[in-house]
């Protein structure tokens, strides 16, 4: 079953001249892998992500989510798809300050009108998952750069989401922080989290077991499935 | 509940989710975004504070004050009648009967009555003032049960009695007292009334039913005819009734006064009259009513350019939750809420300062302190609707981002 499917996706941004983010994109992630997106900057990654996670809809081609198409779905019902299948973690952890890391965590859930006493037992759950049960109750200020990523990727993973999307997830963190949550990321994809890393850090992204290589909005080479 | 499934339905069945936020969850973000800026929060609801201040102190003043008046009103009785001369049928002014006192008196339910009558006569602090210096007190001849049927007081001395009644004393209206420079009434103290010293015997306290009688002087009717040659009949009979006859006793007043000529007489009650001015003061408070709204105004303004640039701040934010699942109603609804709670709660800070300068103004006065209900109930509801309004544009703003480009510029 794949988790993830874009074909010939392109995105064009209107100018003069028009700008080709990415242009005839076709990958397609099988449920459990975990791939790297690499490339320089500018080279598409995060648009391909932002496509892939519906925060964006492809000029052309087709988006399907679990075998799922979604480029014909109203807004209403891509938040939808967005609040139960995909879980998304970004460079800066967009945590909220005043709320502990369980709130934070817990917050991953509020979109689906879910009670808050399910939302905290889920976020207690995903924030064992991620080594930081210790810490449930300490808001972000009071945690390290690699806790409060951890904190973000415990929020993505709260839901059970088909895939999760990571956007530069070591990018604001040292080196030695960065392969924590490396580590981390892979033993979430032992345990079946289908995973996608976009990073230009190829020190990461050759630890990974799929690599697709990007340029120019294109890609140019991918290492090939593993499942 | 509906059997049918409609297209929509049976797409949301295929999805198996949609995107929902609790009620709750939604006022829980509002205090959230709210509580995370505390500072921007306090000077952002101020101008509705102060608003709702002016219109919750406004209302509250006026209304204390209204309640005080009406209390006093009631305390002096509201079963007072005056009968006066109205117009006559060819249009000049009529004329009382002098046996109208008597009649008046015979109507059952009425306790007592009395007249005042016209004299042609000024009165002067001595016999060396010029006469146009006539200082506006008007002379009456006036019967002794008077001061009774008033339910009035004097300051000082006593009124007139059968004995002062005949001789030349008189007793002088609270305001006539003080234009003639007169502070004492032990009858050592004459004024120059209608060219005879006439001994001040009494003066009287204000009168709020009879307010013409303040700047008045008094004499009894045996010594206006007597000396001042004035054979006046009636200008004016008060008329105390049984409380619960007020009505009926109005109603058979004219004919009993002037059976030929009913239609000459005019019946006022002057309760009425001051209760109709008491709520005619409000009018005044419109001026700083509008004062209050523009105020509110102001106020909505200044939450709507803070929320815009909250937006704009908090653009990351907007992107992440449309990430986890927000729908574009679903940041719009968040952000108003905001709106409204800023305002709200600047709204429930200005009803309190308002409630507040209420007590310390009517304290002041030793006034009660009416703050009604309904007033703190609108003016709340109006902060509220003023917050809900402004909050709708940049509601729509932060709903109409791209989440990818709010995630992008960050």
């Amino acid at each position: 079953m794949t988790a993830l499917e874009l074909t010939a996706a392109t995105k064009q941004h209107p100018g003069s001249p028009p700008v080709t983010a990415l242009r005839s994109v076709t990958l397609t992630i099988g449920e459990g892998e975990f791939v790297a997106l690499v490339g320089p900057s500018g080279s598409g990654k995060t648009t391909l992500l932002a496509i892939a996670g519906t925060l964006e809809r492809p000029s052309s081609g087709h988006v399907r989510i679990a075998g799922r198409p979604v480029g014909h779905l109203p807004d209403r019902e891509l938040a939808a798809v967005r609040a139960y299948r995909i879980g998304f973690v970004f460079q800066q952890f967009f945590l909220v300050p005043t709320l502990s890391a369980r709130d934070n965590v817990a917050s991953g859930l509020l979109y689906r009108g879910m009670p808050a006493a399910q939302r905290r037992r889920a976020a207690a759950d995903a924030l064992a998952a991620v080594g930081l049960s210790h810490r449930a109750g300490h808001r972000p200020g009071e945690l390290s750069g690699g806790e409060q990523q951890r904190t973000a990727i415990a929020r993505a993973l709260a839901g059970r989401p088909a895939v999760i999307l990571a956007d530069e997830p070591t990018g604001s963190l040292d080196t030695a922080t960065g392969r924590e949550i490396l580590a981390l990321l892979t033993a979430l994809n032992a345990a079946g989290s289908t995973i996608v890393v976009a990073t230009h850090d190829s020190e990461i992204a050759d630890a990974l077991p799929r690599i697709v290589r990007l340029r120019d909005g294109g890609i140019e080479s991918d290492s090939g499935s593993t499942r | 509940m509906s059997i049918g499934i409609r297209p929509g339905q049976r797409r949301r069945q295929q999805t198996g989710h949609r995107s929902r936020l609790r009620p709750a969850d939604t006022w829980a973000l509002a205090v959230l975004g709210v509580a995370g800026r505390p500072v921007r929060a306090l000077l952002s609801a101020l101008g509705i504070s102060l608003g709702v201040a002016t219109l919750v102190a406004v209302l509250g003043i006026s209304g204390s004050s209204r309640a005080q008046l009406i209390a006093r009103i009631d305390a002096l009785g509201t079963n007072m009648l005056t009968v006066t001369p109205g117009q006559s049928l060819t249009g000049g002014q009529a004329v009382l009967p002098r046996t109208a006192p008597v009649m008046v008196r015979r109507i059952a339910p009425v306790q007592s009555a009395a007249a005042i009558g016209q004299v042609d006569a000024n009165v002067y602090r001595n016999d060396r003032i010029p006469a146009v210096n006539t200082d506006a007190i008007t002379v009456y001849s006036a019967q002794t049960s008077l001061l009774h049927t008033l339910q009035g007081h004097l300051a000082r001395g006593r009124f007139l009695n059968p004995a002062t009644a005949r001789l030349p004393a008189v007793v002088l209206g609270a305001s006539a007292a003080a234009a003639l420079g007169v502070d004492r009434a032990d009858g050592t103290i004459q004024v120059w009334l209608g060219n005879h010293w006439f001994a001040v015997v009494g003066i009287m306290a204000p009168v709020p039913l009879a307010p013409e009688l303040d700047r008045a002087a008094l004499v009894g009717f045996p010594v206006a005819r007597r000396l001042l040659g004035a054979y006046g009949s009636p200008v004016e009979i008060y008329v105390r009734t049984n409380p619960v006859s007020v009505a009926a006793v109005t109603g058979v007043l004219a004919a009993t006064v002037d059976p030929p000529a009913p239609q000459n007489v005019t019946i006022s009650n002057p309760a009425d009259a001051l209760t109709a001015r008491a709520d005619a003061s409000v009018a005044f408070q419109s001026l700083f009513l509008g004062l209050g709204a523009i105020a509110l105004l102001i106020g909505g303004i200044g939450i709507a350019n803070v929320m815009v640039i909250s937006v704009l701040e908090r653009r990351g934010e907007i992107g992440l939750r449309r990430a986890l699942g927000a729908t574009r109603p679903h940041i719009a609804v968040q952000f108003i809420a905001e709106s409204t709670l800023l305002a709200l709660a600047g709204g429930a800070g200005g009803a309190i300062l308002g409630g507040f300068a209420t007590a310390v103004y009517a304290t002041a006065r030793h006034w009660h302190t009416v703050v009604s209900a309904p007033t703190l109930a609108a003016a709340l509801a109006v902060a509220v609707a003023v917050g809900a309004v402004a909050g709708v544009y940049p509601a729509l703003r932060a709903a109409r981002l791209s989440p990818a480009e709010a995630l992008r510029t960050v």
